[in-house]
């Protein structure tokens, strides 16, 4: 799908235009359509609904950040990664944790290589040695500088945005509404096409209002039953639709339960793929029984559902 | 349509869903990138920069089908819908699919008149209903919607009821728990069927459906009545809306915001809806009260210090100092009547409180009803307090006779035991409705604790017009409380919280 023929897909790969200053002028669309956007991701295995699907169009348009929440593994992360390959943009990922600073994040000066330049001393003036190691030359570039640098198109994933501490939140601000980045000794490094950005949280923390202005929000919840059946077939090689419609029914059915932990759609792949490799056909009561562990982890939510979905108990 | 897009965000606004006028600009921006006639589209993506928060996302669709609802005279609530045809952005297509209905044809003619609509008789539409139904066709399942509201409904116009009322006639007469019964028995005989025709050997596999498969059909039936059920309301409001306009309306049915909804008399589905809310609502306050801890807080001008440090400004205090704030973080004392009534607010409280417990030295709880228990140990070392008050549930000890709520006892037995603990760093939080059955009121208990803790305060969930009526003695604890607090939603019961700490 990285193919460059926009008038077949409505997906256009790849913009090249430099522009050095003021706003970043946005390229030409990179989405004919809503549709577009579904049917292109879709071709590259990653089923959308019609929020997903207008929101991703919306972002691109507006030229606007996205925030993806939701619960774990409802394919926020996955969603950043199909739209770079939908596009054919190089995908930059910041991985968030507690203590992540702006030397990670944004950019760092080589202290190495600069003291070396000073040893070195070829008869500069200070002024003239101070210029020279804070040049471009004896940066370290850190995700966020290179998503902005980046000459080709990418797409920017911040992912788990809610594990860095509040105060390291204002790092973003600039690059999410500005597209550049202020480095005191240089300048200002403006974008060069606008990177199409997401930035995922798993609602650990709430984020702050002034990040959540700057997005557009795109919650994204445990999918509806068809599109949980048709990620089953797309992802799990091998499985038959009967047993695809089964799985994500039980599926269903136990996340409407009152579990400490509903099974997630990763969980969901973990255990139709099991049940592919055992030669499973049609799930009975003890098969089920047998595999649920893969589905939930908590012990006392194994024995509910079992319970309540199969008249089983299992806690003996 | 940046008109109706200025009305929609002042409902949203009105509803108590934040949105800002750069927000605001986004969404008049996003109607010129989507197709308007696309209400999905236009729903999702209006709604990416007018909600930032999932909790308020059913109150924003709510407010959207009001203000982007399909307008028409097929909409009119007196009118026959057979004489529609000018319904804006799409739904032409939802009558197409109407018409090739049976029951459809035979309808012109009767039923004209007032009421409107009484195309079918009963059994063509339950008929109708349990095919819908069976099928899992939506443009059939709209159509059932239709002809139910339009059947049973009974809307008038002009009348100032609200859209729950006329969904819960038109609900109880379609009879859906009914319905889902003869759809298990169909299912139940046509697996029956299929299995004496594969079955050669008459004692082969039996002939019912397994436990699995009656409770995997039953909620696939149940998805497709939620489903109508939603059509239903959604044909209603909009008669409702071509009756009234989408302003009124919406303030008329204005749904409130979890953290707005009354806990004490909030129904099943609010309360999942609170339940929910509950986790960010927490978070969020934890947040807002680290940031005032790190920040801010400066203690009193330290007189001493700001004149010691001047002189070597010549005497002039260019910096002043100020006395560090006393570090010490309150101790909580939770003491929480968790008898039916008010069950569901001691509960949130204790999440509420323990959620955030980093922010006291110390948190601890007891909950009663007659009898009364320290549940503190249930939240040691557990991440999510929800599970540790779903625990309180089922294993605290707190009947002592007959489990209706005796705050006397209670008290007595909390002071003959723990008494002693209480100390002048400790706030002692007491929540309920002081509903005491006409029991001893034990309240030189409170007296006592008020005369060793630094504050005693008193949570109560019922509206304050109804303090001191009937059993409740609100007012002769209040004698001894610091501060007796009206609590009855999320939002009030965060505000007090977060004052606490
Ligand atoms: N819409 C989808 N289409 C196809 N696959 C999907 C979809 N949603 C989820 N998946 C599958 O689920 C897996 C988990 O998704 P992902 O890692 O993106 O979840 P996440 O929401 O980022 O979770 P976490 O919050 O734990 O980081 C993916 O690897 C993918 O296989
Ligand atoms: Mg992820």
């Amino acid at each position: 799908m990285t193919s460059n023929q926009t008038e077949a897909t409505g997906v256009s790969t790849g913009r090249t235009e430099e522009i050095t200053s003021g706003f970043p002028e946005a390229g030409p669309p990179r989405f004919d359509s809503i549709d577009a956007v579904r049917t292109g991701l879709a071709g590259v295995d990653y089923l959308a609904d019609d929020g997903i699907s207008g929101v991703v169009y919306l972002a691109d348009r507006l030229a606007k950040p996205v925030l993806v929440e939701g619960p774990a593994g409802t394919g926020k992360t996955e969603l950043a990664k199909s739209v770079a390959r939908l596009t054919g943009s190089r995908l930059i990922r910041l991985q968030c944790y507690e203590g992540l600073d702006e030397s990670k994040a944004l950019y760092e000066w080589n202290y190495k290589k600069q003291l070396l330049r000073i040893q070195a001393d070829s008869g500069q003036s200070w002024d003239e040695l101070e210029d020279d190691i804070f040049s471009e030359e004896f940066l370290l570039t850190r995700p966020l500088l290179e998503a902005i640098k980046s000459p080709d198109p990418v797409v920017l994933l911040i992912d788990e945005v809610d594990r860095v501490e509040l105060e390291t939140e204002a790092l973003l601000l600039e690059i999410l509404s500005e597209y550049q980045v202020s480095i005191p000794e240089l300048g200002t490094v403006r974008a060069k096409q606008i990177p199409l950005v997401f930035l995922t949280s798993n609602n650990t923390r709430e984020l702050s209002e002034a990040l959540k202005r700057r997005c557009l929000y795109l919650h994204i919840d445990y999918p509806q039953l068809e599109r949980e059946r048709a990620i089953i077939e797309t992802r799990v090689p091998g499985i038959s639709q009967a047993l695809a419609d089964q799985v994500a029914r039980i599926v269903r059915s136990i996340r409407s339960l009152d579990l400490k932990k509903a099974p997630s759609v990763s969980e969901t792949l973990d255990w139709a793929r099991t049940l592919v490799v055992l030669g499973v056909e049609s799930i009975d009561a003890e098969q089920a029984k047998d595999t649920l562990h893969i589905l939930l982890k908590y012990r006392s939510d194994i024995d509910r559902a079992s319970k309540e979905l199969a008249g089983l108990d299992t806690s003996g | 349509m940046l008109d109706l897009l200025t009305g929609f965000v002042g409902e949203l606004r009105a509803a108590g869903i934040p949105v800002s006028l750069s927000e605001h600009l986004d969404a008049a921006e996003t109607l010129r990138h989507v197709p308007l006639e696309d209400r999905e589209a236009i729903k999702y993506t209006l709604g990416a920069s007018l909600v930032k928060s999932s909790t308020h996302w059913p109150a924003y669709e709510t407010a959207f089908e009001i203000y982007f609802s399909l307008r028409g005279p097929g909409y009119a609530i007196a009118g026959d819908d057979e004489d529609e045809d000018g319904d804006e952005a799409g739904g032409s297509e939802k009558d197409d699919d109407g018409s090739s209905l049976p029951g459809k044809g035979g309808r012109k003619g009767k039923g004209q008149g007032g009421g409107g609509g009484e195309g079918m008789t009963p059994e063509e539409l339950a008929d109708m209903l349990y095919k819908a139904l069976l099928s899992a066709n939506s443009s059939m399942i709209q159509a059932v919607a239709r002809q139910a509201v339009n059947r049973y409904g009974g809307m008038e116009a002009g009348r100032p009821v609200g859209g729950t009322y006329y969904l819960y006639r038109t609900l109880r007469n379609l009879d859906l728990d009914k319905v889902m019964d003869r759809l298990v028995e169909q299912a139940r005989k046509a697996t029956g069927a299929a299995n004496e025709d594969a079955a050669h050997d008459p004692a082969g596999p039996e002939v019912t459906l397994t436990p699995l498969e009656e409770r995997l059909l039953r909620d696939e039936y149940q998805a497709r009545i939620d489903q109508l059920r939603k059509e239903i309301e959604s044909e209603i409001r909009r008669r409702l809306v071509a009756d009234r306009g989408s302003e009124a309306l919406a303030k008329s049915i204005r749904k409130p915001l979890p953290e707005d909804i009354d806990v004490m008399h909030a129904t099943k589905d609010e309360l999942v809806a609170l339940r929910k809310s509950l986790a960010p609502l927490s978070r969020k306050l934890a947040v807002r009260l680290a940031r005032k801890r790190r920040h801010g807080r400066k203690g009193p001008l330290d007189f001493r210090a700001t004149v010691r440090s001047s002189l070597s400004t010549g005497g002039v205090p260019v910096d002043p100092k100020f006395r560090y704030p006393r570090p010490s973080k309150p101790e909580i004392i939770v003491i929480a009547d968790i008898s039916g009534s008010v069950a569901s607010f001691a509960r949130f409280t204790l999440h509420l409180v323990h959620a955030i417990s980093s922010q006291f030295s110390k948190v601890r709880s007891f909950v009663f009803i007659d009898g009364i228990d320290e549940v503190t140990r249930f939240f040691d070392g557990v991440d999510d307090p929800a599970e540790a008050v779903h625990r309180i549930n089922t294993e605290a000890d707190v009947v002592w006779v007959d489990g209706h709520s005796d705050y006397g006892h209670a008290l007595t037995v909390f002071w003959e035991r723990w008494g002693e603990e209480i100390n002048p760093r400790s706030s002692v939080l007491l929540l309920g409705d002081a509903r005491n059955n006409y029991h001893a009121s034990g309240s030189w208990v409170i007296k006592e604790i008020r005369a060793r803790a630094r504050h005693v305060y008193w949570l109560n969930p019922e509206p304050r017009a109804y303090w001191d009526s009937g059993d409740s003695i609100v007012g002769e604890y209040a004698n001894y409380c610091d501060e007796v607090v009206e609590c009855r939603t999320l939002r009030q019961l965060e505000r007090f919280v977060g004052e606490l700490a």
